[in-house]
């Protein structure tokens, strides 16, 4: 029915989750890259650096505003053709979003310690701790907590987004779907809907997953 | 009985302002000095600047005859209560309560929290020790605040209008904490606007205006006979006409 059944033909399944695989890889790689340097990113956009703030700002609003398409093209082909680099599909799926990773994630930490009250430092200095003891007992504390969920969704936004990937030949999820497809146009000439239906499926599955987890998060900790 | 605090001329600036113009004012041991004056007069900056929470641009602040090191370094003498209580979200009441002692002073643990829990009892919030600060009311929320501040054993206590944020059924429940330390002979400054509560807590009252100590008296004859026509007008501004014939 739908040509579902084309998923359940020879390795079918298993490709297909091979490109979930991959996809998933390429996200996971990317958030262990950005997330650090998006800390650090963040902590130096709140800080007092009026250089520094300037130019992470316009990191950020280059990357944001930057389709990831663009992003992924001009680091797949511009690198080969202007500095002759050969990389792989999946390595400069992994730059470019770890770029963006990192250029949201610095936003959120930014937003994050920008949202601590002036008071909660004055509360703590009255207390007599020392600035290390106010980040460490007080500063850092809320501030995980505040970007938690944040970063699983941006995460979810990541996994999502590895879709792309495809354009620069990377073989995941939805570039076997495409083969599976072109394989079987005539033996189950429906096999677009069902297959891309079973795509759609794995995606939510993963996706659903997160933001579940970031929803309980925020919830406990609001 | 020995002097406290004193301070000597003291200046603050806000950029070409002046907030605090020529400032000396003394508090012995044991004694309640409440601040009065109108919004923006510079008394909860005077608590600021005693609290080493601002730094001063003339004159000095000691405490016990020791010079507060002005901008940042703390003085353990001093605790101080805002207005906006601010206790820390992720905390609850009794970690909130704890943590300064524990990790500033390195005091015993257990000790610690058989005393938070001894000073949570006697501020009524005795069972509230596991909840969180959003779990509370504001009365609540400050009565926790006054706790943490206590705990720490400070010479002197600085209240920054701390019933100012509060709805006006809890502001007693507050007040009625500061009374009963103030019957325990703590040394406390009094910022506020709750002039009853001035009345029945004040040893003396100190008002300030534009920057400057106008008028500085005990209780008594500040509220019923002030010497300057300012703090006059300022006490007027407390009471109503009636409208009716």
């Amino acid at each position: 029915m739908w040509g579902i059944e084309v998923i359940f033909k020879g390795k079918n399944l298993i490709r297909l989750l091979g490109g979930l695989g991959t996809a998933l890889e390429i996200s996971l790689i990317a958030v262990a890259i950005s997330i650090p340097i998006g800390i650090i990113l963040g902590i130096l956009m709140a800080g007092r650096n009026p250089v520094i703030k300037a130019i992470l700002r316009v990191y950020l609003d280059f990357v944001r505003i930057m389709p990831q398409l663009v992003l992924l093209f001009l680091v797949f082909f511009g690198t080969t053709k202007v500095w002759g680099w050969d990389l792989s599909g999946e390595v400069s799926a992994v730059i470019v979003f770890s770029m963006w990773g990192a250029a949201e994630m610095s936003d959120l930490v930014r937003g994050a310690l920008n949202a601590i009250p002036q008071h909660q430092y004055e509360s703590a200095q009255s207390l007599g701790f020392t600035p290390l003891q106010t980040k460490i007992y007080i500063v850092i504390p809320q501030c995980v907590r505040r970007l938690i969920p944040l970063s699983i969704n941006l995460i979810t936004r990541m996994v999502k987004t590895t879709s792309l990937v495809l354009m620069i030949g990377v073989v995941e999820v939805l570039k076997v779907a495409q083969q599976i497809i072109e394989a079987n146009r005539m033996s189950a000439p429906n096999a677009a809907f069902g297959v891309y239906l079973f795509v759609f499926a794995l995606y939510f599955a993963v996706c659903f997953v997160l933001s579940i987890a970031a929803r309980k998060l925020e919830k406990k900790w609001s | 009985m020995p002097e406290l605090l004193k301070v000597n001329n003291l200046i603050k600036r806000f950029g070409d302002s002046t907030v605090l113009d020529d400032i000396s004012l003394t508090v012995k041991k044991g004694e309640v000095v409440v601040i009065l004056g109108p919004s923006g007069c510079g008394k909860s900056t005077l608590l600021r600047c005693i609290n080493a929470l601002e730094d001063i641009q003339g004159g000095e602040i000691l405490i016990d005859g020791e010079n507060i090191l002005t901008g940042g370094k703390h003085n353990s003498k001093v605790g101080m209560v805002f207005q906006s209580y601010d206790l820390f979200p992720h905390l609850t009441v009794l970690d909130n309560i704890t943590l300064a002692p524990c990790k500033v002073q390195k005091r015993d643990k257990a000790q610690v929290r058989d005393e938070a829990r001894e000073l949570l009892k006697r501020v009524g919030l005795f069972d509230k020790e596991k909840s969180y600060p959003r779990e509370l009311s504001g009365g609540q929320k400050q009565r926790a605040a006054i706790v943490r501040s206590l705990i720490m054993h400070p010479e002197l206590l600085l209240f920054d209008e701390v019933t100012a944020a509060l709805d006006p059924e809890m502001v007693r429940e507050v007040l009625e904490v500061i009374l009963d330390l103030a019957k325990q002979g703590k040394t406390m400054m009094i910022v506020t606007h709750e002039m009853q509560f001035a009345r029945a807590i004040a040893d003396r009252v100190i008002m300030i205006d534009g920057g400057k100590i106008i008028e500085e008296n005990p209780p008594e004859r500040f509220f019923t006979n002030p010497d300057t026509e300012r703090a006059r007008q300022f006490l007027n501004t407390f009471t109503y006409e009636s409208v009716r014939a």
